[in-house]
Parts: C-alpha cells; sequence; structure tokens
C-alpha cells in the first residue's frame, strides 16, 4: 500500500499536551531535508481532553494523507493509554517511543471504564518494540515542565531518516524569538530525551526508518 | 526555494510570492482568495471550516468579518459582488443549510464580480450532528462544484474559481472535506492581483427577485449548466489518466483520487477536479478503456447514479461504504470483491487493543459545569440542548441534556414539547439550553417564537463570551470583531428583553455560585411562562478569564463521598476506592479523591459540594509561578 519510500509517524495524545504543535515541528524537519510532506490533524468535538493523532507522511512525493493501520515505522506517544491506542498502526518491525504519563479521563474517574495496567507492557506484550519514559520528570528536573514537549521530540530523533541536528535546528528556530536561554533549556530537553530512549535502546537501532 | 512557515499571529506581511509554505488546506484557500483580489470575506466559525476566514484576517487590503450566521455571511458576499467586489464566504456543510436560501436565489440572479462559497463537509463526523454530502448543492442551486485533492490543489482551484465565477456569472461551490481543510502539505504561492470593483449598476430585471424577472431569468440556469457541462470536458481540472493495469478504472474526485492513486497506481483514472457539472464523454472514454468502472466518492451515490443515468455502467457503492471516510484500507478489499478475489481478514496484528473511550471533556473550572452540575441535581426536567461545548452536558456526569438538532433549536423544540406534551408529561419542567454565540445565530428566533406564542420554557443563555468550541472566536456581544479590535457590544439582556421576555423574568448569575444558580432554576421552573436566565462567566481559553488560587484535597479528611467527582472537573482525580457497609446494611461504594494542582484553575466549584469541607485552597508558596496569570 504504502511505498518503502515513505516514512510514516503517528504522533497520538490527548487535546491540549502539544501533539500537532510537535508534528508540526518535525514536518519542518522533513521540509528542510527536502521531502514532500502531508500532515493531517485530526482532533475530536471539543477544545480539551479528547482523543489527539496527528499523520506525518514523508518522502519524494506523498499522495494519500492518511496513515494506514500496521505502517507506522515510528510512533510517538504522549501518553500511554493513547499509545496503546494506536498502537495497531505500527509495522510489525516499528518502534513506540511513549512517555508514560498517565492522564485519566472523568469517565474512568466515574468508574464506568478502566485504565490499563501497564499500557507499555501490554504494548511489548502484544509483541511492539517499545521504549517507555518519563519525559514530564525529566522536563521537571530540568526546571520547567513545559520542556517536557522538546523532551519528546528529542526522543524520536535518532529514529528519523535524517540526522538529529535537522530537527534540533527547526526547534532552534521556534524559540529563537524567545531568547537565548530558552534556546538552550530546550536543546538540554531535547539532548534528555535522546538520551533517555538511547539508555534504554542503545545505539545500535537508530534511524531504522528508511534513509 | 526555502520553505517558510506561514504566520501564526497578527503580521503586517504576508510571505512572498514564491514562498513554498506548509499550509493547511484552509490556509491555502485563504491565500489564493486574498491573492484573488477579493475585498470581502464572511464566515460564522464551523469545525472544519473555521481557519478559513481566521487565517484570512491576517491578510491585509481585505474585510475579513465574523458575521452571526452563514446566510448573512452569504449575503454579505452577495452584496459585494453586486458592486463589482470579488467576494467570499466559508461554512461547513451545516451552515450551508442554513445559507441554502439566499443560494437557491443567488443563483439566479447570478454574480457580478466573482463568488467563491468554500463549503467544509465533515467526513467521518468528527466535530458534526451529520455527515451530509455539500454536492448536492451544486445540482440543486445549477452552480459550478470544485473538488481539490490538497493543499496545493485548494489553492489553485479557488484562483481558478474566480476566473469562472466572472466568466460565467456563477457562485461557484468550493468543496472541501476534513482531509483538505486540516491537512497540511506545501503550496507554492504567488502575488495579490488588484481587483478593482467595476460598480453596482441599477438592474431590477437581475437584481430584484420578484417572479416576473425571476421567471425570464430561471433559463439561463439551464443553458448554464449545458454550457459548463462542455466546459467540463475540455477543462485540465478533469485529467483522464491512463493506466497499464486495466482492470478498473476509478472515478474518483477529492481526497478519494489521492487514496486511489495510492493504492492502485498502475490503474486508469478519471480525476474530476470539476466534478459538477461532469464530463460525460471522459466518463466514457475511460468506461471503454477498462473493464470495471468504479466511481469513488465522498459520500453520497451521487455521480454514479448520474453517471449509471447516462447509460454508463458502472460499480460504486455496490463494493464501497456509504458513510465515513474511503482509505485505502477501504479500497484494496472492495476493488478484491470486485474482482470476485477471496478478502482476507485483518490480520491479528493489525486488530486494535481494547482501551477506554476518552471523549472530550469540559476543562478545569470550566462554566458550563456549574449549570449541569446544578441541572443534574433536578429531577423532573426536560432539557432541550443546543450546539456547542455545551452539548457536551448529555454526557458523563451529568447526562442533563435531552435533545441536540441543529443550530439554535433548542427554543423551537422546547416550545414543541410544551404545546405537544399530554398528561404523560404535564408535571415536568421544561428547560431550553443556549450558547451565547448560538443564541445569536439563531436562537434569538426560537425566543421570540416562546414570548410570542406564550410558552412555558425556562431558558438557560449560557454566556461565556466567545464561541468556544470552534476555539473562541469574538461574537457581537464579545465587544470584539474578528481583529480583537473594539467593536459595539450588544447586551444579551436587552436582547432578551425586546424579545418579549418580561424584566422580572429575566435572571443573570454566576455560574460558579451553586446556592444563587440552583435558587434560580428552582425559581422560574415554577413560573408559568417563559423566563431567562443568563449564566455570565467567561470561557476559560479566553483572555478574559482570569485563573484563581488552585484546590488541593486534604486526604486525611477525604471520606471518599464522589460528590465532587459528579461536578465533573477533569481535575479531579480517584485516588482509592471502597466499599463499605452502612448501619443499615446498604452498601457503598467510596471513591478517595485528590486535585491535580497544575489543571485546577480554582473555580470552587467542587468546594461546594464537598460534605466534610476536605477542599482547600493550596498554601500560596506552593503555587507555581506561571499557574497564577496577573
Amino acid at each position: 500500500m504504502s511505498s518503502d519510500q515513505i516514512t510514516n509517524i503517528l504522533v497520538c495524545g490527548i487535546g491540549g499536551q502539544g501533539v500537532m504543535t510537535a508534528t508540526e515541528i518535525l514536518a519542518e524537519a522533513a521540509i528542510a531535508e527536502g521531502h514532500d510532506v502531508k500532515k493531517t490533524e485530526v482532533a475530536g468535538m471539543a477544545q480539551r481532553g479528547g482523543v489527539v493523532t496527528s499523520h506525518l507522511r514523508f518522502g519524494p512525493k506523498v499522495l494519500s494523507p492518511q496513515i494506514e493501520p500496521g505502517t507506522v515505522q515510528v510512533l510517538l506517544g504522549f501518553e500511554g493509554a493513547e499509545a496503546l491506542r494506536w498502537s495497531h498502526y505500527l509495522r510489525p518491525d516499528g518502534l513506540a517511543l511513549v512517555n508514560n504519563a498517565k492522564l485519566v479521563p472523568p469517565v474512568v474517574e466515574l468508574g464506568l471504564f478502566d485504565y490499563p495496567e501497564d499500557p507499555a507492557g501490554q504494548m511489548r506484550a502484544a509483541g511492539r518494540r517499545v521504549v517507555s519514559f518519563d519525559a514530564m520528570s525529566i522536563a521537571r528536573d530540568l526546571g520547567e515542565i513545559r520542556l517536557g514537549n522538546t523532551v519528546m521530540l528529542g526522543a524520536i530523533a535518532d529514529y528519523l531518516p535524517f540526522a538529529p541536528e535537522v530537527l534540533l535546528s527547526c526547534i532552534d528556530q521556534r524559540f529563537e524569538r524567545k531568547g537565548a536561554k530558552v534556546v538552550e533549556a530546550n536543546r538540554q530537553a531535547f539532548a534528555a530525551g535522546r538520551s533517555a530512549v538511547e539508555s534504554q535502546l542503545g545505539a545500535t537501532d537508530k534511524q531504522t526508518a528508511p534513509a | 526555494m526555502a520553505a517558510v512557515m506561514p504566520q501564526t499571529t497578527h503580521s503586517p506581511a504576508p510571505p512572498p510570492a514564491a514562498s513554498r509554505l506548509l499550509l493547511s488546506g484552509n490556509e491555502a484557500v485563504a491565500r489564493a482568495v486574498w491573492e484573488s483580489g477579493v475585498r470581502v470575506a464572511a464566515a460564522y466559525p464551523g469545525t472544519p471550516a473555521t481557519e478559513i476566514i481566521e487565517s484570512l484576517a491576517r491578510y491585509p487590503d481585505l474585510h475579513a468579518e465574523w458575521s452571526v450566521n452563514e446566510k448573512v455571511s452569504m449575503e454579505v458576499a452577495l452584496g459585494a459582488s453586486m458592486t463589482g467586489a470579488r467576494a467570499f464566504c466559508a461554512m461547513k456543510h451545516v451552515g450551508l443549510n442554513v445559507a441554502s436560501d439566499c443560494l437557491m436565489t443567488m443563483t439566479i440572479t447570478g454574480v457580478n464580480g466573482g463568488l467563491v462559497i468554500a463549503v467544509a463537509d465533515d467526513v467521518g463526523m468528527s466535530s458534526s450532528q451529520n455527515e451530509q454530502d455539500s454536492r448536492y448543492w451544486g445540482r440543486f442551486a445549477h452552480i459550478p462544484v470544485l473538488e481539490p485533492a490538497d493543499s496545493q490543489e485548494a489553492y489553485e482551484m479557488t484562483k481558478f474559481a474566480y476566473a469562472l465565477s466572472e466568466q460565467y456569472e456563477t457562485p461557484v461551490l468550493l468543496r472541501l472535506t476534513t482531509r483538505i481543510c486540516h491537512v497540511k502539505a506545501l503550496v507554492t504561492v504567488a502575488e495579490r492581483e488588484a481587483h478593482e470593483p467595476a460598480g453596482f449598476v441599477k438592474n431590477p430585471q437581475r437584481w430584484v427577485m420578484v417572479p416576473a424577472h425571476a421567471k425570464q431569468r430561471i433559463p439561463n440556469l439551464f443553458k448554464r449548466d449545458d454550457t459548463l457541462r462542455e466546459f467540463s470536458e475540455t477543462t485540465p481540472l478533469n485529467i483522464l489518466e491512463a493506466g497499464n493495469d486495466r482492470r478498473v478504472g476509478f472515478v474518483a474526485s477529492g481526497p478519494a483520487y489521492m487514496h486511489v492513486k495510492e493504492t492502485f497506481p498502475d490503474a486508469p483514472v478519471l480525476k474530476l477536479g470539476f466534478s459538477y457539472p461532469w464530463p460525460p464523454e471522459k466518463v466514457r472514454a475511460l468506461a471503454a478503456m477498462c473493464d470495471h468502472l468504479l466511481v469513488v466518492e465522498e459520500t453520497e451515490q451521487l455521480l454514479e447514479t448520474e453517471i449509471k443515468a447516462a447509460g454508463i455502467a458502472c460499480h460504486g457503492k455496490d463494493v464501497l461504504p456509504r458513510i465515513g471516510e474511503l482509505s485505502p484500507q477501504v479500497l484494496l478489499p472492495a476493488v478484491d470483491r470486485l474482482l470476485g478475489k477471496a478478502v482476507p481478514p485483518p490480520a491479528v496484528a493489525d486488530a486494535p487493543l481494547k482501551v477506554f473511550p476518552r471523549p472530550p471533556t469540559l476543562c478545569a473550572s470550566c462554566p458550563h459545569m456549574g449549570i449541569y452540575y446544578t441541572l443534574s441535581q433536578i429531577k423532573n426536567l426536560i432539557i432541550s440542548g443546543d450546539i456547542g461545548c455545551y452539548t457536551l452536558g448529555a454526557g458523563h456526569p451529568w447526562n442533563a441534556l435531552d435533545t441536540t438538532i441543529c443550530m439554535g433549536a433548542t427554543m423551537g423544540v422546547a416550545l414543541g414539547m410544551d404545546k405537544g406534551r399530554g398528561e404523560v408529561d404535564k408535571n415536568k419542567r421544561i428547560l431550553a439550553v443556549i450558547g451565547d454565540s448560538t443564541f445569536m445565530h439563531m436562537g434569538m428566533q426560537g425566543l421570540l417564537n416562546i414570548t410570542y406564542n406564550q410558552g412555558n420554557v425556562t431558558v438557560l443563555l449560557l454566556d461565556n463570551n466567545t464561541t468556544g468550541m470552534t476555539g473562541g472566536q469574538a461574537t457581537p456581544a464579545s465587544g470584539k470583531d474578528i481583529h480583537g479590535k473594539t467593536a459595539p457590544r450588544v447586551h444579551l439582556e436587552k436582547i432578551v428583553e425586546a424579545l418579549g421576555v418580561p424584566p422580572e423574568r429575566i435572571k443573570v448569575v454566576d455560574p460558579y455560585e451553586l446556592p444563587t444558580l440552583f435558587k434560580a432554576v428552582r425559581d422560574e421552573i415554577k413560573v408559568e411562562g417563559p423566563s431567562v436566565i443568563i449564566g455570565r462567566r467567561p470561557c476559560v481559553l479566553t483572555e478574559e478569564f482570569k485563573p484563581f488560587r488552585p484546590y488541593l484535597v486534604e486526604e486525611d479528611k477525604c471520606t471518599g463521598c464522589g460528590n465532587c467527582i459528579e461536578v465533573g472537573c477533569p481535575a479531579i482525580h480517584v485516588t482509592r476506592r471502597d466499599r463499605v457497609v452502612k448501619p443499615s446494611g446498604r452498601e457503598v461504594d467510596l471513591a478517595f479523591v485528590n486535585i491535580d494542582t497544575q489543571a485546577c484553575t480554582g473555580c470552587g466549584l467542587c468546594v461546594q459540594p464537598c460534605a466534610p469541607d476536605a477542599i482547600v485552597h493550596v498554601p500560596r508558596h506552593d503555587i507555581p509561578i506561571h499557574i497564577v496569570k496577573s
């Protein structure tokens, strides 16, 4: 179905987490590398709290904007249960990078549904390649919870078909206006995200996506 | 050429010509509207079309506006066109229903300055009450329909539409879907061209649509259809792409074309960019070169029916679904079925794992929570609802909304219930809930109808000072225009009074003040005749909202009663559950809670039902600085 020359990245999370902005920066990096790009923004009806996914496809020429189940090279999950929800989109050799944040919706608090025990573990049990980490506490350790999104981008940086520096320079550009201190803080968050994944996966697996 | 990001804030200078921009379909249409020299662009917000006008408002040298509803936006565009100005209006699919009264006569007068209507169909229904196919309006109104397949085409077709509109003096329908509007792709842009209006020319036979004049002009519609059908055969927007694998040939438009090309790259395809009137000879040529003809369209069986009526055998909805989005995953098994191949069941590895649903929630501190918590505590109500964030009141934990139909329907429905109810509903109280923006869109007439016809309905007008659900757009009652500049502010109390509600039956309450709100609802539902309770608090996502000190739960005081959970705030979380047996022998489930102080903005709604006073303010020194806005 989808050409081998196309990279499919699925970013998922909850409204208000910054899923769309993160995907936008990934798209900018792909454009900087000369790729054709399509990026969808599919959110539910309200402002906050619902399921959000963003599909990013890039390569020499992208036709359909939709990613099909079973075709994702890298799944970037901003929340555990959301990563689990979309894990069937992964290719058999695909990689899930999951922030193990647990955001429990009111329907679960009301006792109407259960939150899954250990979503990353369930994905592994289903045969998925999963790296999970706590992006928010990494960000908190760096002194600013809002750096969590840049930690997430750092996490995926070594698993793209181009150099991590391309993505980093797009992040730099985003924060340039806010001054050198903010740029430096984001650089640290980016590096922390990279090493969080590398410490679990090792350096050998890098750039699993087609070059 | 270097890629340049689109501006996301107010900017005096749009990106220059020849920039390659990553644009959503909506942003691409906006850029093309601006480049086409359009002077007037109007819309009411509606997903997935909202960002077209939002984006246009950032361009110079044109009048962009939030109109109060889609019908008015189309009338504004028509008026501009009458003066010779190029004009534009945008709406979601259901918005075109509202505007259709204008459309069905505007097609008879025709246009002077080019006029393009962008209509965005919510295929797959991510945020709408129905999934209707706007291509029907092309047939009904005898106007051409263009269907782009991605952002670049959305940009190019919009520009083409202005030339087409002026050449044939017709409004042009630009049919978008969610997968155009909300997909970002690269677009190469150009300069804005000047377009000076030629001036309004008095011509009652053309512009005054009384029967005698309309009768003279209606034959033009049919002539125009015929001319445009010929044009459809020659326009480069309709391309027959020959392919080597000629078992199945495809007729496709919009995003469906991309799915076909992705799935069957070697098959012949007739791509219909100009999809109404469609080109019969081109379809015949395609049919002649392949074994089977398959029409791939979202969503109705429309082209397929018309192609069959023209005597051309084809397939379509016999193998493809009639609702929802198409995709390669949907197309592949459908074509297998058509070719008589066995369709393998989906691989187990591809099956989704079971995860709880995560419906959208009201935000922490959303004023609607106070309203719905109150309504959920009162028995014997029938609550007619409307369209906005407050439609979520139908969900858990409130279950306090009983109907939702269309924009502004709440009060008409409530009056009908009041007048139609029999003995069985005699003792129930009928309420109508509506938001401020929806009230001004199409709700005011419903209230006037209640007062005029002396209905017994209590109206809850939820004034959060914005159009919340579409992202917080200004309204006539917010005192701001589309650019955020000061605009005359209308007073909802005065409108309500002018519509015939007695002044003593109009109450303005703070939805955070639960006892006052509760009393107001209790009092007003007892009174015969119409009354209006205005719940006034700004939407938490607008600048007007100022967060308060957050709360926390003193865990040793929490008794697990769960009252606070019934408020429905997403910042309240259960830490522990228990089941105890009361002295009466009754089993009771307990849920002990905490509050996510990062998410809490201190509205205090949960404090009020907390029986043991376990919810208290976070100590001042513990408040993260960025939570408390100055």
